[in-house]
């Protein structure tokens, strides 16, 4: 293994370039800047084309036009400018067209916009929280065969650690299964020959082939997608949850400081475990029930006001051991880092939750 | 206020003259009010298509009005996009195929309302692809409202005294503007009103096709259509209204043709 020290931005354009990216169009904004500066650089070198938006919306229909023809395509901003993509991330759900999308969010205030989405419709967007730059690098490339293998569009959430970070990480091309050849994407070629394509969030398809059950079919269709994806692809790392009095629930980069102070603290014998959802949409619900089960306090860390304290009391089945442990602690996109990530706030209000539970 | 009956029997039965169905249509039936204009520039975009022989090469990017009925219909690759974006659709299908003839159908809401950035960005990138503009001055699927394009006295749902300039702004003459730009490599508008005027905006279809196949730019084909229930006129009398009315504000002819330019040749005026 060869580790090179990239800044997690670059990483994440080298890992989608190992994906097969051939499309990036997207408009500046931190911290989600660099991703762009970087694929700006290196598709062209690579034979693709990276085209700078001249807004959100922009960027993402150029990556969803893009994406019909079949290329793999993506766009990214931070939560502000994915919030102007919203009705575009909802078109692709239920046109059914495989995109990626890279929200460098400012702290983890875009977890309700990332699983829950403010578009229009029954859709949902498959959303992963890397802890970490490695683990971004593995994400991205995941991100890629999803957003394929299901036709619908992904979410990369990061932020300003995750994408200003400098670590030594070998960006490897991983294997996945085989995906059938995109026989939905359009050529051109079945112009004129009585049977041609058709794409449309609403699906009724052409004259000559109808789809089954018109638009209210196309979206009982969709809607079953997502019922599956929802089974399918849960995702989430714990640790020490067997014996745990209190278990710790946190996402993304929030999750690696979360790891490193319980592990600190198992070291010191105090019984606490840590439960982390990779990816947040699918909730790993069923997981989190499990893990939580032995816990007498269930204690949620996330920089906002509370948003996947949501999932979590859905989950745990005493909602009355859930607390939140976690506040509002922006991040100024790399001028300031915020005033809770750093280890010592978190481990001190870990410590007060261990504390609680003995009082 | 008076109001003229756009839905009074014709004093002849009405006689089927004949098929005007072109071959990249899967239905006759086009599923828009009698006295619309926008079939007929469906038509000759398709027919055009076809003399090209760019049927099996070309992808449709409808965006979102009456026309997008033809969504069903065209016997051509297409999506229906978002309101107003297919231009920033058609770029990132051309920049991944540039081999394929890659248009925009879009009304005067669409691309004039609701989708001025992406045009005008499309054409400030020089994007080899054609972008067809059916202006009928209204909003027609929603039952005629001002759109952007509305000229200044014309009648609408929301500007029943007429389009007052100091309460309600000027219209957009996007094909002017446009065909200022560098960039851009050929323009033109066009009616359906009448035949005579039908078949030179066929041929402005037919310039813009050769020029994006061969990359020279970005091309836009602007058509006047008749909108027979969205406008305060009797659906008869709507060939002359646009005539009469809509062509004082957006003459016909062509605005920017980089061929001929380079030839020396007039413009088509």
């Amino acid at each position: 293994m060869a580790l090179k020290l990239l800044e997690g931005s670059e990483a994440i354009a080298e890992a989608a370039l190992a994906a097969g990216l051939k499309f990036y169009s997207a408009y500046p904004m931190s911290p989600s800047t660099e991703l762009l500066e970087h694929l700006a650089r290196k598709l062209p070198e690579r034979g693709g084309v990276c085209v700078n938006a001249d807004t959100e919306i922009e960027g993402v229909m150029m990556a969803i036009g893009a994406a019909t023809v079949g290329a793999r395509s993506a766009t990214g901003s931070t939560g502000q400018g994915v919030a102007l993509m919203q009705e575009a991330i909802a078109e692709a759900a239920l046109t059914e067209l495989p995109l990626v999308v890279f929200t460098m969010g400012r702290a983890q205030q875009d977890y309700f916009q990332s699983t829950r989405g403010g578009g229009w419709g029954d859709y949902r967007t498959i959303t992963l929280a890397p802890k970490d730059v490695p683990e971004a690098v593995e994400h991205t490339q995941l991100l890629f065969h999803l957003a394929d293998k299901y036709r619908c569009p992904c979410i990369l959430l990061g932020d300003n650690i995750l994408a200003r970070t400098q670590i030594g990480v070998d960006v490897q091309p991983l294997e996945f299964p085989s995906l059938p050849p995109k026989e939905w994407a359009f050529d051109g070629a079945s112009g004129g020959t009585g049977r041609a394509k058709s794409l449309w969030s609403w699906g009724i398809g052409k004259e000559n082939n109808l789809a089954e059950g018109g638009v209210d079919g196309h979206w009982k269709r969709v809607a079953a997608k997502f019922k599956h994806i929802e089974a399918a692809e849960q995702r989430f790392d714990q640790g020490f949850v067997d014996d745990a009095e209190l278990l710790v629930v946190s996402f993304g980069t929030a999750g690696k400081f979360v790891e490193y102070i319980v592990r600190e603290l198992r070291a010191q014998g105090q019984r606490v475990g840590y439960f982390r959802p990779v990816t947040l949409w699918p909730f790993p619900g069923a997981a989190l029930e499990r893990a939580s089960r032995a816990a007498r306090k269930v204690a949620v860390f996330e920089l906002n006001a509370g948003q996947m304290i949501e999932d979590v009391r859905m989950h745990v089945t005493d909602r009355s051991k859930v607390v939140a442990i976690g506040d509002i602690s922006t991040d100024e996109a790399g001028i300031n880092m915020g005033s809770l990530m750093s280890a010592p706030p978190i481990r001190e209000r870990i410590r007060n939750a261990l504390q609680e539970i003995h009082a | 206020m008076s109001h003229d009956s756009t839905i009074a029997p014709t004093e002849v039965p009405l006689r089927r003259v004949g098929s005007f169905k072109p071959d990249l249509l899967q239905t006759e039936n086009h599923g828009l009010c009698p006295g619309c204009g926008h079939p007929i520039g469906v038509r000759i975009i398709l027919e055009v298509l076809q003399e090209m022989n760019l049927a099996n090469r070309s992808i449709c990017i409808l965006g979102h009005g009456c026309y997008g009925t033809f969504q069903s219909k065209l016997d051509i690759e297409s999506i229906l996009s978002l309101h107003g974006r297919s231009p920033a659709v058609a770029t990132g299908m051309k920049r991944m195929r540039p081999d394929c003839a890659i248009f925009t159908l879009q009304g005067d809401g669409d691309m004039v309302s609701e989708g001025l950035a992406e045009v005008m960005h499309t054409a400030a990138r020089g994007e080899s692809v054609t972008c067809f503009l059916l202006n009928n001055g209204v909003f027609g699927d929603t039952g005629g409202q001002m759109t952007a394009t509305t000229v200044v006295g014309q009648r609408t749902k929301n500007t029943l005294e007429g389009r007052n300039p100091t309460y309600h702004g000027h219209p957009i003459p996007i094909a002017e503007i446009v065909a200022r730009m560098p960039g851009v490599a050929y323009v033109a508008r066009g009616s359906v009103h009448a035949a005579p005027d039908t078949v030179r905006t066929r041929r402005y279809v037919r310039k813009a096709f050769e020029h994006q196949m061969q990359g020279n730019g970005f091309t836009l084909v602007e058509m006047l259509t008749m909108c027979p229930t969205g406008w305060f006129v009797p659906t008869p009398q709507g060939p002359n209204y646009l005539n009469e009315t809509l062509q004082k504000v957006y003459p016909l002819g062509e605005l920017r043709d980089i061929r001929a330019e380079k030839n020396g040749t007039p413009l088509h005026r």
